[in-house]
């Protein structure tokens, strides 16, 4: 299998700036670092990472910590936790910048998904179609 | 008249090794995972930019099927008989090295078509699938 397309150093690059993101996201991450350690100067770094992610990295940094608040959430740690756990350093930051991408606050997101799974417990078959429910043996007699 | 597609249904081997595969190679999002007893579970995921679309992540087992069934859809899903969609990226350079750097087998690199540039990957169970940017 060829491996040669253009520019494949500078894609490694940029993916490995992005997986550090994904892996440290809960550390004090400074991006100029980042940029360092990817060979890029910070402006060309911000550029080439936005052609390709959309987001800049300061902005797909929030945006994983986000997705992270959220997985702990439906696995009900308490807000406070996910805060800190997530990497941010205040609950009002956490909560606006929460509330802006959920569209509701880090608490009621929290209790909303409690309920949810209560429920998957409680009437699981209220969450599968009938017809696969049925193919595999899942309907009450 | 038929308007959209909802639900997918994929065969897989392990629903445990799939449930991971998905989420943190391909990073898709779970929207159901839901315990339905004896230890079954009903699960599915979606790409992150189409959440309505939900993939089953619907294991080869015996509930569904007779033995014999059962054991000869596993092997012409483990041998990569299947080819199960089209997934598309903004970039698929990008994309391609890092699923390559997470794990993902590739069967074949980005290749230029002529409606884009397409890769081909499998997942854990066999299943291959289609990567593509399109123009």
């Amino acid at each position: 299998m060829t491996e040669q397309y253009p520019k494949i150093y500078f894609y490694r690059r940029l993916v490995q700036a992005k997986l550090f993101i994904d892996t440290h996201y809960a550390d004090n991450i400074v991006l100029d670092n980042i940029a360092d350690e990817a060979y890029f100067s910070k402006f060309h770094f911000i550029r080439e990472f936005k052609n390709i992610y959309r987001k800049t990295p300061h902005q797909y940094l929030i945006f994983v910590r986000i997705e992270k608040a959220m997985d702990l959430l439906k696995a009900g740690v308490a807000v406070s936790d996910v805060c800190y756990a997530v990497g941010f350093e205040s609950l009002s930051s956490f909560s606006r910048l929460f509330k802006r991408t959920a569209g509701i606050t880090p608490s009621a997101y929290l209790a909303q998904q409690q309920k949810i799974k209560a429920q998957m417990v409680e009437s699981p078959l209220d969450f599968v179609p009938g017809c696969f429910a049925e193919k595999n043996g899942w309907l009450k007699k | 008249m038929i308007t959209t597609m909802t639900h997918v249904s994929l065969h897989v081997l392990n629903q445990d090794s799939a449930l991971d595969f998905y989420t943190n190679k391909l990073g898709f999002k779970v929207l159901k995972d839901v315990p339905m007893g004896d230890g079954n579970r009903w699960i599915t995921v979606s790409p992150p930019d189409q959440p309505g679309f939900e993939i089953i992540l619907s294991p080869v087992t015996g509930s569904m099927y007779s033995p014999e069934t059962t054991k000869a859809l596993r092997e012409l899903v483990q041998k990569g008989t299947f080819g199960a969609g089209i997934f598309t990226c903004y970039d698929i350079f990008a994309t391609y090295e890092e699923l390559k750097a997470k794990g993902v087998e590739f069967t074949k690199a980005p290749k230029k078509e002529f409606y884009g540039t397409e890769a081909i990957f499998k997942d854990d169970s066999g299943n291959w699938f289609s990567l593509a940017q399109l123009l």
